[in-house]
């Protein structure tokens, strides 16, 4: 029987076993539509503004294992889900977007919402395709599902022109895909990772260094069995948070522009360094010249090449999936009884309990101001850690990763590489239908939640009763802190004048609003949000936060990774400089 | 230092676009171009001539093996290769420059493949030192228009790329 390129769609969908698309109706996709309406397999979720159908559709990829979709219609619909693909792409998202697209006849003749979508999305997807030929349809919407999740993951577009969904075809969907130009490498290659494997068992200040491809590649369990198994230090990447448990000893914390002074030291003076499914990103070695000034072996394990020696040259490239070739490293070590020499690692751990005990989250606190620090802590502690957390971006985005340790992958949701700020909220919806029964906060300020306020009207509808944590310090912060630091305290265009009354916002869209000034106030509104009463409930707490609180430690650009900007209290103490063959014998 | 890159590509809508987008977001060099289908309608081989240090060539042929349609990548210079570029140049070709110039593209093993009373329109095959050599051994004021195809590549003798 033949029946439409809309209903060929949406029979695909039901074959990929999509749960909810995200999106936003219009005239190319009504077809579409009309053939949603008409299916009860998977639910439609009807965003306010395209952008957040792709973030949503992102995060609910993000907490889950499963393949993001957005639904968005052509022209202006495209062209709002830009940056939500572009956010995709940068965080290795699998996910799929469909647009609508003007009738093949019409493509090209400036048509009604006619956009070149395939064109404008070309360099921030993994891969876009449009469907010219309804024969074409099925096919290709099973490869844009195993393109966006194999390998690399990432974000693929297909663009429906009208007349395809609305001509007629026999559906068959395909069983299996093979592209002869795509395979992507899954195993290590086991020369190089016997290689990793003799660095380790010679190492003398060894590090394991582990970014965002540890959660996309589901590698959390192996990373943490071989950080244990050699006793050796750990960091995460921001993207990388959670795939080692945040509170374990073994953690250093997240390293990077706003690390933690143990993190950052031990990358700078390890002299054996694993990276997982990490990538040497500006934001966390910095300058490459000064990190590679200290010498170091280091060992690079990622699934795309092109990640590899991209910004520092490596001795040991490995490509595969990060997951398999740490599972080869294991049962080598294992195999062959290999071990990380225990006395020279003793001394590391000395050294870096020495820079751990400087305490460099150390914060003041107050009395009198609300410490948006403090308010994280909280959250960690009346949640017991278990929260899903999404973050926008700025300083609230850096409190988050930093006084939050997350125990699990997949818990911290955040816009790392692109920095979206409007990212948070949609996420949180799409992350609380992935997971029904988790709690799920988004950690905001008063400026990113304003990028994409309107979500809260999707929160009612679909009843995802998300706690928004909004550190309103009246300041685009993290612009101010470098106005304050770099450009003579000249606070351009980064105060907020004129801020709504989030409480009345959040009121008039349903839901409950809590305004808190007085720090005293922070644990009990915590709990009352996170109480039973309110469980079923959106609550928006605007935590009037101090204005002048600044993230630390902090590097500069064009420092390196132990040239931070320090805590207050840590200014005045004589850290003694590093020593490559210091004696740490009486050392308490 | 220069290279050549030949790349074999699905024959597809957008294909030659995704690799000259990623030059240009990437900010590599394209010193010259060149596609056309092969044998088999299904792929496209396409040569580029490009310059850049070792670490930027291979990031260039990584992030090239990354896009879906790139089937296969190879650098020409990491082995024994023939270059091939052609020229067709019209020139000014009266008085004593219109022997001149008949001469000068016979030593070249040029041919003129086209005449008029006071143009040669010569038609040049070579490496791309060589056609460049031919333009700076004539006269720069007898040179009407130029039009140059880019380098071809291909590795000598058994090295093939194929899939």
């Amino acid at each position: 029987m033949q029946i439409s390129g809309a209903e060929i769609l949406v029979r695909s969908l039901q074959e990929e076993g999509v749960e909810f698309v995200f999106g936003y109706p219009g005239g190319a996709v009504l077809e579409i539509y009309d053939a949603i309406f008409r299916q009860q397999q998977f639910k439609h979720v009807l965003v306010r503004h395209e952008q957040a159908a792709v973030h949503a559709a992102d995060a609910y990829s993000r907490s889950s294992n499963k393949v993001g979709v957005a639904l968005v219609t052509s022209g202006p619909g495209a062209t709002n889900a830009v940056t939500g693909i572009a956010t995709a792409y940068m965080d290795s998202i699998p996910m799929v977007v469909i647009s609508g697209q003007v009738s093949t006849p019409a493509i090209g003749m400036d048509a009604f919402q006619e956009v070149d979508m395939v064109g404008i999305t070309r360099p921030c997807v993994k891969h876009n395709f449009l469907v010219k030929d309804i024969n074409e349809l099925a096919p290709t919407i099973k490869k844009a599902f195993y393109i966006a999740a194999s390998g690399r993951p990432g974000p693929v577009v297909v663009d429906i022109p009208k007349d395809v969904t609305q001509r007629l075809a026999e559906f068959h969907y395909p069983e299996s895909v093979s592209i002869r130009s795509y395979v992507p490498v899954t195993r290590g290659h086991p020369g190089q990772i016997k290689k990793a494997v003799n660095l380790l068992a010679e190492a003398k200040r060894p590090y394991i260094y582990v970014g965002g491809g540890a959660v996309q590649g589901n590698a959390s369990a192996e990373v943490t069995e071989l950080v244990k198994m050699l006793g050796v230090p750990c960091t995460n990447t921001l993207m990388g948070l959670g795939a080692y448990p945040g509170q374990d000893q073994q953690f250093l914390g997240m390293l990077g522009m706003h690390g933690t002074y143990e993190a950052n030291m031990a990358m700078q003076y390890c002299d054996v360094l694993i990276a997982v499914g990490a990538r040497f990103d500006d934001r966390v070695i910095s300058v490459p010249s000064h990190f590679l000034s200290q010498p170091k072996k280091i060992v690079h394990i990622d699934v795309d090449p092109s990640s590899i020696a991209k910004r520092v040259k490596v001795d040991v490239p490995i490509v595969g999936d990060v997951k398999h070739v740490l599972r080869d490293m294991i049962d080598l070590l294992k195999q062959t009884g290999q071990q990380v020499p225990q006395q020279h690692l003793a001394n590391w751990w000395k050294q870096i309990e020495e820079w751990r005990s400087y305490n460099s989250l150390l914060y003041t606190p107050s009395t009198e101001f609300i410490k948006p620090q403090y308010v994280v802590q909280k959250l960690y502690e009346i949640t017991g850690g278990d929260a899903i957390i999404t973050s926008d971006v700025g300083q609230h985005q850096m409190w988050a990763a930093q006084y939050y340790p997350f125990k699990r992958p997949k818990q911290w949701l955040n816009s790392g590489g692109l920095g979206t700020m409007g990212f948070g909220l949609p996420a949180a919806i799409g992350a609380q239908l992935a997971n029904p029964d988790a709690q799920v906060a988004c950690i905001t300020g008063e400026g990113s939640i304003q990028m994409n306020i309107q979500e809260l009207s999707t929160a009612k509808q679909y009843h995802t009763p998300v706690k928004v944590i909004a550190l309103n310090n009246r300041y685009l912060g993290m612009v101010r802190q470098w106005q304050e630091f770099f450009y003579g305290t000249r606070y351009s265009e980064s105060y907020m004048d004129a801020l709504p009354d989030f409480v009345k916002i959040a009121e008039a869209y349903g839901h409950v609003g809590i305004k808190v000034e007085n720090p005293a106030d922070v644990e009990p509104v915590l709990r009352e949000a996170f109480s039973p009463a309110l469980k079923e409930r959106l609550v928006f707490l605007d935590f009037r936060t101090d204005q002048s609180e600044n993230v630390f430690p902090m590097i500069q650009n064009g420092k390196g990774l132990d040239q931070m900007d320090l805590p207050p209290h840590m200014r005045d103490l004589q850290i003694a400089p590093f020593e490559n063959n210091r004696d740490y014998g009486n050392m308490c | 230092m220069r290279h050549i890159l030949s790349i074999l590509l699905e024959n597809e809508a957008g294909a030659l676009s995704r690799v000259v987008g990623l030059f240009s977001a990437r900010a590599y060099n394209i010193d010259s171009l060149t596609v056309s289908t092969t044998e088999d309608p299904t792929l496209s081989r396409m040569t580029i001539v490009t310059h850049g240090s070792d670490e930027v060539i291979e990031q260039i042929t990584k992030q090239l093996n990354k896009l879906i349609e790139v089937v296969k990548v190879i650098d020409l210079n990491e082995s024994d290769h023939i270059e091939r570029e052609m020229m067709l140049i019209k020139v000014r070709a009266t008085g004593k420059d219109r022997e001149e110039m008949k001469r000068m593209a016979d030593i070249f093993r040029g041919r003129i493949i086209d005449v008029t009373e006071k143009t040669y329109t010569i038609e040049l095959t070579g490496t791309s030192d060589k056609l460049n050599a031919f333009i700076e051994a004539i006269d720069r004021s007898v040179i009407l228009e130029t039009v140059r195809t880019g380098a071809s590549g291909i590795g000598r003798g058994e090295r093939i790329l194929k899939i």
